[in-house]
C-alpha cells in the first residue's frame, strides 16, 4: 500500500489548470495584502486580480485568477478562508462561471484614419470606439483574455498601438446564489461558541 | 463615562479579566503606561528586559494558565522585537493579545522616529491584527482581539494604537465580543463523520492515537483517557502534546518524532489506523510523508479545516473541537482491548532501554550526560513540575526523559524552534501558576539569547529554577555536523562566559556541577530552594541524542545509534 503523504495525490489533482477564486470579504483596509501574502508564501503567481464592491454594502469581492494544481489551490483557498475578515472564498473552474475582462487600446488617430481597414477589424471583433482625439483614438473591447488578445494581434499588424491595458477578470458563479442570503446564513450559523 | 483612549485600553483589559501584562515602555506607548500607573493595584505589570522576553513570558503565562497572554511594546523596534514571539505563538497556537504603540496618525507613512509598519510586518504571523487610529474604536477592537485570540484554534493578535488615539477621549462602554460575522471558530460537528470514525475504530486491529496540543487547548485530557481506556488504543504524543496524558498511563506508549521513542515511530508504519487528535503532522513527526503510515487509514480530529488533508490524506476527517469530538465519539465505540498490540510497543521500549536509555541514565562514565540530569529531576519532582525548555539537544532529551504527570506542564517552542524561548517563558509560566514548581531547562547557547531576563527574575523574585545543560556547543547543530556533514564543526563551539558569575551579578543564587559525585546533592538543593536558582551543569561535550529519524527519511528508519 502506498503512503498517504502530500506527494501521493491523485493524478487529476496534480494537473495545472486555470482556476478562478472568488473571495467575499468585509470591506477592510489591508485585506488585499493579507490575501496576496498567502500566494506569495507559496511562490504562486497571480495572473489577474480584481477588487470590487458587491450588491451588498460593506462587502467586497476579490476575483483572482491563477494557474495551479487543484491540490495546491485548495490549500491556498483554505488559508484564505481562515482569514478573520473573509466571509467566504470559492474556487471555480472555467465552466462554472461567467467571466469577462475589459481591454483598452490606444491607437494613433493617423493610422485609424488610413482607409477603413481598422474600422473593419473593430467591427469584426465587436469592439467599440470610446474616443477619437486629434493624436490618438481609444478602442474598448470586453471579452475573454483570448478575445481581447486576438484584437490586439489584429491591430498590431498595422503598428500604431501606442498603449494597451487589460483589466483583471470579473466573474460571477453560475450557481443560484445571492450574496445577501449567503451572509444571512453566516449570521445564523451557531459556530461562534462551543456548546459542550 | 469619559476617559482617554489609554485608560479605555486598561479598562478593557480589566473587563477581559487580565491580571498580568508583560511589557516594555517607550515613546509611542507612554500614554498607555501613564494610564497603567493609576491601575497598579488592579493589574500586575512585569517589566522584562527586552520585548522578546515580554512576549515569550506572555506565551509561558498563557500556556500554563489557559488564559490569553498580554504584552505591551512601543512602536518601531519595540514592535519588531515582538515578531519572533508572535510567529512562535502563531505556529504553536498560543492565544496572545499584543498591544503596540504607534506614532501619531498624522505621521503614519512619513518615516517618523520609531515608526515601523508593524501591521504589514506582522500580517503573515498573526491570527488577526488591527491598527487603531481613533480612541472610539478601542473597547470594540480589544473585545474582538480577545475573542479572536482565544476562540477556535487560538493564536496571537496584534493591536497597534496610534499615540493620538491613546490621548483622545471617548465615552467608555464595554461589551464582550461574542460573534463576528466573517469568523466561525467552532465548526459544527458532523455526526456522520463521527459514526464513520467509530466504525473504523471498531474494525481496526492495530490502531494508534496521536495526541497533539489540541487536546490540551480544548481541555480534553479526561475525554482522551476515557476514549483510550474504552477502546483500548495506545496513545503516543507529539512534542506539544506532551503532558496531555500522564507518562505513567498504561496506554501511553511514548513520544513521537525525530528524537522520539522507538516504539511509536516504527509502529506508525505497522498500525492499521491512526486517530490523530489536535495535531498537524509536522515534518518532525512524519519524516518522509510518502513513507508515512503506509498501512494505516487516518482519522483526523482537528478544529482548523486548513490542517485537514494538508500533509496527510485522511480517511475520515472530523472538523471539530477535540473535546466535543471525543464526547461524541466515546459512546459510539465498542469497549475493546488491544493488549497484544500494546505489548509490541513494550518490546520496542525494552530494545530502546537496552540500547540507549539504560546507558544514559545509569551512565558509568565520569562525564555527566544530559539524560541522567533530566531523569534525576523527573524522579525528584515525581513528574509534577512545569518544565520549560529551549530548543536543541537539551529540549529533545527533556522531552524523552521527563515523565510528565500533570497537564499543561511541557512549555517549549515547538513549531518555530525559537532559541531564547525558555528563560522568559519560564518566568511567565511561574507567574501563571504560582503554586507549581517551574523548571527551565536550557542549553548554554539558548540561554545567551535572552539572558537579560535574569534581571526580570531577580527584580520580581520569580521563583523559577534554571538548569543550564552546558556543553560549550550548539549541540544539536554539532550533532548534525558530526552525522551528516563529516564532522566539520562549523561555528558551533562556544567559549562561554562564567554563568555563575553572571548569575551572581544578577543576585540569583547559583551553583555549578562539574563532577558527577556532586550531582545528586546539587540537584536536590536546586529543587528544594525557595526562590530563583541557577544550576550550571557541565555535561559531556559531544553527546548525541538518539533515537533519531534522519531528516527526510521514513520513520521506519529510526536509528538507535
Amino acid at each position: 500500500m502506498k503512503g498517504k503523504g502530500i506527494y501521493q495525490v491523485k493524478g487529476s489533482e496534480k494537473k495545472i489548470k486555470e482556476y478562478t477564486l472568488s473571495v467575499l470579504t468585509e470591506d477592510k483596509a489591508g485585506l488585499l495584502n493579507h490575501i496576496t501574502i498567502i500566494f506569495n508564501r507559496r511562490k504562486m503567481n497571480i495572473k489577474s486580480l480584481n477588487v470590487s464592491t458587491t450588491e451588498v454594502n460593506g462587502v467586497s469581492r476579490f476575483t483572482i485568477v491563477v494557474n495551479s494544481t487543484k491540490e495546491k489551490i485548495i490549500k491556498i483557498l483554505n488559508h484564505i478562508n481562515k482569514l478573520i475578515d473573509v466571509l467566504g472564498a470559492f474556487l471555480y473552474e472555467e465552466n462554472e462561471i461567467y467571466f469577462q475582462e475589459i481591454a483598452l487600446y490606444k491607437l494613433s488617430t493617423k493610422i485609424f484614419m488610413k482607409g477603413d481597414i481598422v474600422e473593419k477589424i473593430i467591427r469584426k471583433h465587436g469592439a467599440k470606439i470610446l474616443e477619437i482625439e486629434e493624436e490618438h483614438t481609444i478602442i474598448q473591447k470586453t471579452g475573454s483574455k483570448k478575445e481581447t488578445q486576438n484584437l490586439y494581434n489584429d491591430l498590431d499588424k498595422f503598428g500604431g498601438i501606442l498603449e494597451f491595458a487589460r483589466s483583471g477578470r470579473v466573474a460571477l458563479s453560475k450557481k443560484k446564489r445571492k450574496t445577501i442570503n449567503f451572509l444571512k446564513e453566516l449570521e445564523k450559523t451557531k459556530s461562534n461558541k462551543l456548546n459542550i | 463615562m469619559k476617559v482617554t483612549g489609554s485608560e479605555a485600553l486598561i479598562k478593557s483589559l480589566l473587563e477581559e479579566g487580565v491580571d498580568t501584562i508583560f511589557g516594555y515602555p517607550g515613546g509611542a506607548i507612554m500614554p498607555i503606561y501613564d494610564a497603567l500607573y493609576s491601575y497598579m493595584d488592579k493589574v500586575n505589570h512585569i517589566l522584562t528586559r527586552h520585548e522578546q522576553g515580554a512576549i515569550h513570558a506572555a506565551q509561558g503565562y498563557s500556556r500554563v494558565s489557559g488564559k490569553v497572554g498580554v504584552c505591551f511594546a512601543t512602536s518601531g523596534p519595540g514592535a519588531t522585537n515582538l515578531i519572533t514571539g508572535i510567529a512562535d505563538a502563531q505556529i504553536d497556537s498560543t492565544p496572545l493579545v499584543c498591544i503596540t504603540g504607534q506614532v501619531p496618525s498624522h505621521l503614519l507613512g512619513t518615516d517618523a522616529f520609531q515608526e515601523s509598519d508593524v501591521i504589514g510586518i506582522s500580517m503573515p504571523v498573526t491570527k488577526w491584527n488591527y491598527q487603531i487610529t481613533s480612541s472610539q474604536e478601542i473597547p470594540e477592537i480589544i473585545s474582538k482581539a480577545f475573542y479572536i485570540a482565544k476562540s477556535g484554534r487560538p493564536g496571537p493578535v496584534l493591536i497597534d494604537i496610534t499615540k493620538d488615539a491613546q490621548f483622545s477621549d471617548l465615552n467608555f462602554k464595554y461589551k464582550r465580543c461574542e460573534k463576528i460575522r466573517s469568523y466561525h471558530p467552532y465548526p459544527i460537528l458532523d455526526e456522520n463523520k463521527v459514526s464513520d470514525a467509530a466504525e473504523l475504530i471498531d474494525k481496526s486491529k492495530r490502531p494508534m492515537i496521536l495526541v497533539g496540543q489540541g487536546v490540551l487547548l480544548s481541555n480534553a485530557e479526561k475525554e482522551l483517557i476515557e476514549f483510550s481506556e474504552k477502546s483500548g488504543i495506545p496513545m503516543a504524543s507529539t512534542l506539544l502534546g506532551l503532558s496531555a496524558v500522564s507518562c505513567n498511563h498504561k496506554n501511553y506508549v511514548g513520544y513521537l518524532g525525530m528524537h522520539g521513542n522507538y516504539g511509536p515511530n516504527v509502529k506508525t508504519n505497522e498500525c492499521d489506523l491512526i486517530i490523530a487528535i489536535g495535531m498537524r503532522f509536522d515534518d518532525r513527526v512524519t519524516g518522509d510523508t510518502s513513507k508515512y503510515a503506509i498501512n494505516a487509514k487516518v482519522i483526523h480530529i482537528e478544529i482548523d479545516p486548513s490542517e485537514i488533508d494538508k500533509i496527510i490524506k485522511t480517511e475520515v476527517a472530523i472538523n471539530a473541537d477535540a473535546k466535543e469530538a471525543l464526547i461524541n465519539l466515546i459512546p459510539k465505540i465498542k469497549k475493546r482491548s488491544h493488549e497484544g498490540w500494546i505489548n509490541e510497543f513494550k518490546e520496542c521500549d525494552k530494545l530502546e532501554y537496552d540500547k540507549i536509555i539504560d546507558k544514559e541514565i545509569n551512565n558509568k562514565e565520569d562525564k555527566i550526560l544530559m539524560a541522567e540530569v533530566v531523569n534525576k529531576i523527573s524522579n525528584l519532582t515525581k513528574g509534577n513540575a512545569i518544565v520549560v525548555t529551549d530548543v536543541g539537544q537539551h529540549q529533545m532529551v527533556t522531552s524523552r526523559y521527563y515523565k510528565f504527570n500533570k497537564p499543561n506542564s511541557n512549555i517549549t517552542s515547538g513549531g518555530l524552534g525559537t532559541m531564547g524561548f525558555a528563560l522568559p517563558a519560564a518566568l511567565g509560566s511561574k507567574i501563571g501558576k504560582k503554586n507549581r514548581e517551574v523548571i527551565a531547562i536550557i542549553g548554554d547557547g539558548g540561554i545567551q539569547m535572552t539572558i537579560q531576563e535574569l534581571a526580570t527574575i531577580s527584580q520580581y523574585k520569580i521563583g523559577v529554577k534554571i538548569l543550564i545543560l552546558n556543553n560549550n556547543f550548539l549541540g544539536m547543530v554539532r550533532q548534525w555536523q558530526e552525522l551528516f556533514f563529516d564532522n566539520r564543526y562549523s561555528f558551533t563551539e562556544m567559549e562561554n562566559p562564567d554563568f555563575n558569575v553572571i548569575s551572581d551579578g544578577y543576585r540569583i543564587k547559583n551553583n555549578i556541577v562539574e563532577n558527577k559525585k556532586d550531582l545528586d546533592d546539587a540537584i536536590e538543593e536546586f529543587i528544594n530552594f525557595k526562590g530563583p536558582y541557577l544550576l550550571n551543569v557541565i555535561v559531556e561535550k559531544e553527546e548525541n541524542v538518539f533515537p533519531m529519524v534522519p531528516s527526510g527519511e521514513s520513520v521506519s528508519n529510526i536509528r538507535l545509534e
